[in-house]
C-alpha cells in the first residue's frame, strides 16, 4: 500500500475498517502504555476507522494459543488480512505504522 | 511427593534390574534425590532412578540424534507406567507431525490428549510476521504452558526445542532473560521439566542453555565410524546425584530408545553349583561328568567345518527336551540353513521353534556397529528372558570393530549374561595358523569352558577331534577325542579310540598345544 509523501497515513474512505487486537496479561506498566500507544496512534492515523480489542490471557489464557500469542504485549492485525503481529508496548509509532503496514518499511 | 514416588521408583528399578542385569544401586548417594523414572531402558539405570524430579533437564545432541524421541519417550512413559500426565511444547513440528513420527512405535498420541493424559502446545514463530517495538516479554509463553500444565494436571513438561525462539524473535536480551525466568519458572511449578537443545559449535546447545539449565545435561550423540554407525549417550552433568559418567550406546528401534549401561561395574555374578548337560554324553563325562555350569559361558572354537555349529544344536537340543528358553544369534547362516543342516546329522530343532521354545536371531555383522549389536543383543535377552544363549560364531562379530572393541563389548555381553544366570556357548571360527593366538586371546580369557575342535587326516582318512582345554572350577578330561558326525549327531568314539591319537596334519588347530596347562 502505497500512500501519498505528504500524509502517509491519511486514509480514503475506500480504506477498510481496522480490526486490531491487543493481548496482555494483566494491568502491568507495559500493557498500559501499550494500550495508551495504541489508542493515540488509532486516533492521530486510523482516523477513527479501527475496532480495538483487549483480551487479558490472565482472564482468557485459552485465547493465547489460537493468534499463536507467545510476547506480552502482542497487537495483532486480524483484518484487514493478511494477519499482523506486532510486539512490544508500541512505544515507536514508527515501527508501529509500519507494523500495520500502514508506511512502506525503509 | 518425593516420598509417595519411591514404591514406583523401587518397583522400576527392580523390573530394570532384572530385565537389564545391571545394577548400579550399589553406587552411593544415587538414590538421595527424588527421580522422575524415563521407563528408558538403561537410562534410569545410567542415572539412578532417572531424571532429577521437579526440575529442568537439558537434552541436547546434532540433528537426527534422537532429542525428541527421547523426550517423547519421557513424556508418554509418564503417562502410561507412572501415572504423570505431560505436555509437549513443540516448535518446530505441529501437532500432527509429532503425532505420526511417533506412531511407528506404538504411541498413540491423539489417544492420550483424548484421555486428557497429554497436552500438546505447538508454537510457531514466524520472524517475517512480527514487528517488534519497545519492551515485551513472554507472558503470553508462560500463559499457554500454564494453561496446558492446569488442563491434564501435568506432572512432566517437554520443550522441544525453545532455542528456536532465538531464529524467531529479534531481542536476545529479553529472550535470554526470559528463558532464565521460564526455567525457575518450571521448577516452581514442581513439573519435572525435559528441554532439548541443538548441539553447538564448541558448546553444548547453539545459545548455551546448559547455562540456565544446570541441574542435569545429557548429551545425545550419533557417530559414523568405518561406514558404521553408533548412537551414543552421555549424562554430563546431573547435580545433587552419581550418574554412570561413561558414553552408553543407544539404539532406536520399532520399540523405541533402549541405552546400554556398562553392566561389570562390580563382578558380582552369583556362582551355581548347578550343572547342564551339553547334549553330549560323551562330552558330560568329559566335563567331570555332568556337562556345564549354569551361567557359565563356553567358547567352541575350530576351523571351519570342524562341527562348531553341530555341538552347539546339540546344546540347544538339550536345553529345550529340559523346557529351558534358548536365543540363538546366528552372524554366518540363516535360520532356514541352520536348521537343514542340522536335520542331516539327525538334530531336528524345528519343533522347538515352533513351540516357541527357541528363538533365532540372524544378523549380518556389517549391519551396524559392535555396540548397536550389542545392544540390540541385550534387547532381545531381556525380551525373551532365555535360559541358554548361542552365539554363531562370535567372530564373524570381529569383521566390524577392532580386537579391543570386540574384547569390550564380549566382556559386557558375557557380564550381562552371567549376571542374568543365562549359560552360553559361543562358537569361534579359527581362520588360520597366523590370526588364532590374537583371536584367541581376545576371548578366551572371558570363557569359563574351552572345547577346542580340530581336524586332522591320516592316510586317506579324515578325522574329527574334541578337546576340553579349559573348564574353570571342575576336573575334566585332558584328553583329545576322536568324534564322529552321524545322522544322528555327533558322536564321541570312546576314550580308548581316542588315546591312539596321534597328531598328523593339522589344519585349523595346533593340536600338540594341548600340553599347555588346561585348567586356568
Amino acid at each position: 500500500m502505497q500512500l501519498s509523501e505528504n500524509d502517509p497515513t491519511v486514509l480514503s474512505p475506500a480504506e477498510p475498517t481496522y480490526s486490531l487486537r491487543l493481548y496482555v496479561a494483566g494491568q502491568t506498566p507495559k500493557s498500559v502504555l501499550a494500550f495508551t500507544n495504541l489508542k493515540r496512534i488509532c486516533e492521530q492515523h486510523l482516523l477513527g476507522r479501527s475496532e480495538i480489542e483487549i483480551i487479558d490471557l490472565l482472564v482468557n489464557p485459552q485465547l493465547a494459543r489460537g493468534d499463536q500469542i507467545l510476547a506480552v504485549p502482542t497487537l495483532v492485525r486480524r483484518l484487514p488480512e493478511p494477519i499482523k503481529k506486532i510486539i512490544g508496548d508500541l512505544s515507536n509509532t514508527e515501527r508501529v505504522l509500519v507494523g500495520l503496514d500502514l508506511r512502506v518499511r525503509e | 511427593m518425593p516420598y509417595s514416588v519411591r514404591p514406583i521408583l523401587d518397583e522400576v528399578n527392580g523390573h530394570e534390574k532384572a530385565a537389564n542385569g545391571a545394577d548400579l544401586s550399589h553406587l552411593p548417594g544415587g538414590r538421595g534425590l527424588p527421580k522422575a523414572p524415563t521407563g528408558i531402558r538403561g537410562l534410569d539405570e545410567i542415572t539412578l532412578g532417572g531424571l532429577p524430579q521437579g526440575r529442568p533437564t537439558l537434552v541436547c545432541g546434532g540433528p537426527g540424534s534422537g532429542k525428541t524421541l527421547l523426550a517423547l519417550t519421557f513424556l508418554v512413559n509418564g503417562v502410561l507406567l507412572f501415572d504423570e500426565p505431560g505436555v509437549l511444547m513443540t516448535f518446530e513440528e505441529n501437532e500432527e507431525e509429532i503425532a505420526s513420527d511417533v506412531a511407528s512405535l506404538g504411541f498413540d498420541l491423539p489417544e492420550l490428549i483424548k484421555a486428557q493424559k497429554l497436552a500438546v502446545d505447538y508454537v510457531r514463530v514466524e520472524r517475517s510476521e512480527i514487528e517488534e517495538t519497545g519492551e515485551y516479554d513472554l507472558e503470553g509463553l508462560f500463559v499457554r504452558l500454564e494453561h496446558a500444565i492446569r488442563t491434564v494436571g501435568a506432572r512432566r513438561v517437554v520443550l522441544d526445542t525453545i532455542e528456536s525462539l532465538f531464529a524467531g524473535l529479534k531481542n536476545d536480551a529479553i529472550l535470554r532473560s526470559e528463558l532464565r525466568r521460564l526455567f525457575r519458572w518450571l521448577k516452581d511449578q514442581g513439573v519435572t521439566a525435559l528441554i532439548t537443545g541443538e548441539r553447538g559449535d564448541g558448546a553444548l546447545t547453539r545459545q548455551g542453555l546448559e547455562e540456565y539449565v544446570s541441574d542435569a545435561v545429557i548429551l545425545l550423540d550419533h557417530r559414523v565410524h568405518d561406514q558404521v554407525s553408533t548412537r551414543r549417550l552421555r549424562v554430563v552433568k546431573y547435580r545433587g546425584s552419581h550418574h554412570g559418567t561413561n558414553e552408553y550406546p543407544f539404539l532406536i528401534n520399532a520399540d523405541g530408545i533402549s541405552v546400554l549401561p556398562v553392566s561389570s561395574m562390580a563382578l558380582q555374578h552369583e556362582a551355581p553349583m548347578e550343572r547342564v548337560s551339553s547334549g553330549v554324553a560323551h562330552l558330560d563325562v568329559m566335563l567331570s561328568g555332568q556337562g556345564y555350569y549354569r551361567g557359565s559361558t563356553v567358547l567352541v572354537s575350530g576351523a571351519a567345518g570342524t562341527g562348531k555349529t553341530s555341538l552347539a544344536a546339540h546344546f540347544i537340543d538339550a536345553a529345550c527336551r529340559r523346557g529351558e528358553r534358548c536365543l540363538c544369534f546366528l552372524f554366518e547362516e540363516s535360520p532356514q540353513q541352520l536348521l537343514r543342516n542340522m536335520r542331516s546329522i539327525g538334530i531336528d530343532l524345528a519343533p522347538w521353534v515352533a513351540s516357541g521354545l527357541l528363538q533365532f536371531h540372524a544378523d549380518r555383522p556389517s549391519r551396524y556397529g559392535l555396540e548397536t549389536h550389542l545392544v540390540s543383543m541385550h534387547q532381545v535377552v531381556a525380551d525373551f528372558r532365555p535360559a541358554v544363549t548361542v552365539i554363531d560364531p562370535v567372530t564373524n562379530l570381529m569383521t566390524v570393530g577392532t580386537y579391543a572393541d570386540v574384547q569390550a563389548m564380549l566382556t559386557r555381553l558375557i557380564d550381562h549374561l552371567k549376571t542374568a544366570n543365562i549359560t552360553a556357548m559361543l562358537t569361534s571360527l579359527m581362520p588360520g595358523q597366523g590370526e588364532i593366538e590374537r583371536t584367541e586371546a581376545t576371548i578366551t580369557s572371558l570363557m569359563d569352558t574351552w572345547i577346542r575342535l580340530a581336524n586332522d587326516h591320516v592316510g586317506d582318512r579324515h578325522r574329527r577331534g574334541l578337546y576340553v582345554l579349559k573348564s574353570r572350577g571342575m576336573a575334566h578330561s585332558n584328553e583329545l577325542c576322536e568324534f564322529v558326525l552321524t545322522d544322528h549327531g555327533l558322536n564321541l568314539l570312546d576314550a580308548a579310540a581316542a588315546a591312539h591319537w596321534t597328531p598328523g596334519a593339522v589344519d585349523g588347530g595346533s593340536l600338540t598345544e594341548r600340553s599347555r596347562d588346561a585348567v586356568v
